[in-house]
């Protein structure tokens, strides 16, 4: 694929994310078209349809976008630090540790439910820490690491189960922040997720060509003179705020940071000077529609986003895996 | 520009797998580092190229200890292919070649036209300018090692360090490393640092080599007068014949049997 092909796909996934977003504002309990939208914004605000589409919808919306977004970034981000197509925000313990401070909010402390979106953050960030001190050995190797991402992850699960066992009143509850869902989002919710969007998005923006340096191996990359274990960090500093955040705002939503990236990279290929603004589009289209799906496929009923994100993006990762672009798929040693 | 090891200890855990090493590597030589499995050749290498750490001992890169320049900098002076890389299934080699402008460029600066015109030019001294748009994964095996090589030439040292550049190459691919690297150092004055498995490649391509046993320099010089029977016997347990290559005015060696 030659970088105009790459520039045409960008701007193809930006164009779809625009029409995603009005399909999204426009679907749901009650239909409105694109036109409608713009008419009840402009000159209609008093009206229920305005309420419907400035309270709800738009934020809503919204928020679904910055979580793919983040997600979707941090997923590729990993990915390619550590050389691994099995490495997304899971693997670090960002769902791990926001899944655990959260539902001890949740469940021990109802009381103080609104403080479990930000404690869900600062476990993120702590079960980060922890399984990158515990991979630490004089550097980290990714495998070491995505190793203890694992069996940290399934100590905080333990911790999980064991909440749920012990609470089994309280688990309907938490439910949704389980399975990730967008049901209840407000524009108050945005300013939990905007910040990190903004500012590590822009901040990945600039660092494309050490995320390929990276992907040449440990060796190699020393040898251009990047600073490997420094660069690692900061990587996974920024990957743990931006899908922290997001879990924070949802729940635990992990697949889309697996799942996304690999369909952005079939799609565009691996260079990151493409792959990372193209997971910005491909992030916010793919969690905007699930989102949509979720709403309308059992009306009147909701479904989680979180379900319909494993029972759409599964089968099409697994259909575009198959694929040509998925035979020769994954990073050979040589 | 030269580098210089001086008594280098390295420790893998509680096992010291470099006792000492001192070496040197002048300007415009090609140096090259032998010995048996385990000698600790490569954790030489890997040491003058900063992917390990040193216990004790130092690396004077141009007169200047290396843990006091930047590693931009060293990358500056100093090329690396090491024998451990990865690539992505779509990487092209002309991207590839461009990573090696990486050290020159500054933050979120893009390739400038001089930059390019580097690579290109990096590409055509490695025979790989018209491999330009293939992907890696789908390269031979001398291709893809000289599009790596390309890649290096394109960081514009004075100084190339290769660890076992021929392996998994058949002979022909590593006769066309052997004789690339010898040209870049015979036309541009790169000085050369090596690991090679092969004596007789050893022996004829390099200025200088260092024996290296159990982690200490066993013996060093011109290749003609450091190799002898009792030098293969000490270091790698063969008796062997040396005979004279007149065609390439060196040593060469046929084994004959294991000595243990």
């Amino acid at each position: 694929m030659n970088s105009r092909k790459q520039k045409i796909t960008i701007l193809v996934f930006f164009t779809l994310s625009i029409l995603t977003f009005l399909v999204s504002v426009g679907n749901g309990a009650v239909q409105m078209s694109p036109v409608k939208i713009i008419k009840t914004l402009l000159f209609d605000q008093g009206s229920t349809s305005y309420q419907i589409i400035w309270n709800v919808r738009i934020p809503r919306t919204i928020v679904a976008a910055l979580v793919g977004i983040n997600l979707s970034l941090a997923g590729v981000v990993l990915q390619g630090i550590m050389r691994n197509p099995l490495a997304s925000p899971s693997t670090i313990g960002v769902s791990a540790g926001a899944g655990l401070v959260g539902l001890i909010f949740l469940i021990l402390f109802p009381q103080y439910y609104y403080l479990a979106p930000i404690g869900s953050f600062l476990g993120a960030l702590g079960a980060t820490m922890l399984i990158y001190g515990l991979a630490w050995n004089g550097g980290v190797m990714p495998t070491r690491m995505i190793l203890a991402g694992v069996a940290v992850s399934s100590l905080f699960g333990a911790g999980n189960n064991a909440l749920m066992t012990f609470y089994p009143d309280r688990v309907s509850g938490v439910l949704n922040f389980m399975v990730g869902g967008l049901a209840s989002i407000t524009w108050g919710d945005l300013k939990l997720i905007f910040p990190y969007t903004i500012i590590c998005g822009t901040i990945l923006m600039f660092l494309p060509t050490r995320l390929n340096v990276l992907m040449l191996g440990d060796e190699v990359s020393t040898g251009l003179g990047l600073n490997v274990e420094k660069t690692r960090f900061l990587f996974i500093i920024l990957s743990s705020f931006l899908a922290g955040s997001a879990v924070s705002v949802v729940g635990l939503l992990g697949f889309v940071g697996l799942m996304v990236p690999h369909i952005t990279r079939i799609l565009i290929g691996s260079d990151h000077k493409y792959l990372l603004p193209a997971c910005i589009f491909t992030g916010a289209i793919f969690v905007m529609l699930c989102d949509t799906i979720s709403r309308v496929i059992f009306q009147p009923t909701e479904v989680p986003v979180g379900i319909i994100i494993s029972a759409i993006g599964a089968p099409f990762f697994l259909y575009l895996l198959k694929g040509k672009g998925g035979l020769s798929y994954g990073h050979k040693r040589k | 520009m030269d580098i210089r090891g001086n008594n280098i200890v390295v420790n893998y855990d509680d096992k010291i797998v470099l006792k000492g090493v001192s070496m040197e590597v002048n300007k415009g030589e090609i140096v090259t580092v032998i010995g048996p499995n385990g000698s600790g050749k490569s954790t030489l290498i890997k040491a003058i190229c900063r992917s390990i750490k040193i216990g004790d001992g130092e690396i004077i890169l141009d007169g200047k200890n290396i843990d006091n320049i930047p590693t931009k900098e060293i990358a500056k002076k100093l090329a690396v292919l090491p024998q451990v890389k990865s690539v992505s299934n779509d990487l092209l080699v002309e991207s590839l070649a461009s990573y090696g402008r990486f050290p020159h460029l500054g933050f979120g600066k893009r390739l400038s036209k001089a930059d390019r015109d580097i690579v290109e030019w990096a590409m055509e001294k490695t025979g790989t300018l018209a491999l330009r748009d293939r992907n890696i994964m789908t390269l031979s095996g001398g291709e893809r090692q000289r599009a790596w090589i390309a890649m290096a030439l394109a960081q514009k040292t004075d100084i190339l360090v290769l660890d076992e550049p021929t392996t998994y190459l058949d002979i022909s691919y590593q006769m066309e490393v052997l004789e690339l690297v010898k040209e870049l150092n015979e036309t541009l004055g790169i000085s050369i640092v090596m690991v090679l498995h092969d004596l007789n490649q050893a022996i004829r391509y390099s200025d200088r080599i260092y024996v290296l046993k159990d982690g200490e320099v066993f013996d060093h010089g011109d290749p003609c007068e450091v190799i002898n029977r009792d030098l293969l016997k000490d270091v790698f347990n063969i008796e062997a014949d040396i005979y004279e290559d007149y065609k390439n005015n060196c040593p060469y060696i046929i084994p004959n049997k294991i000595e243990r």
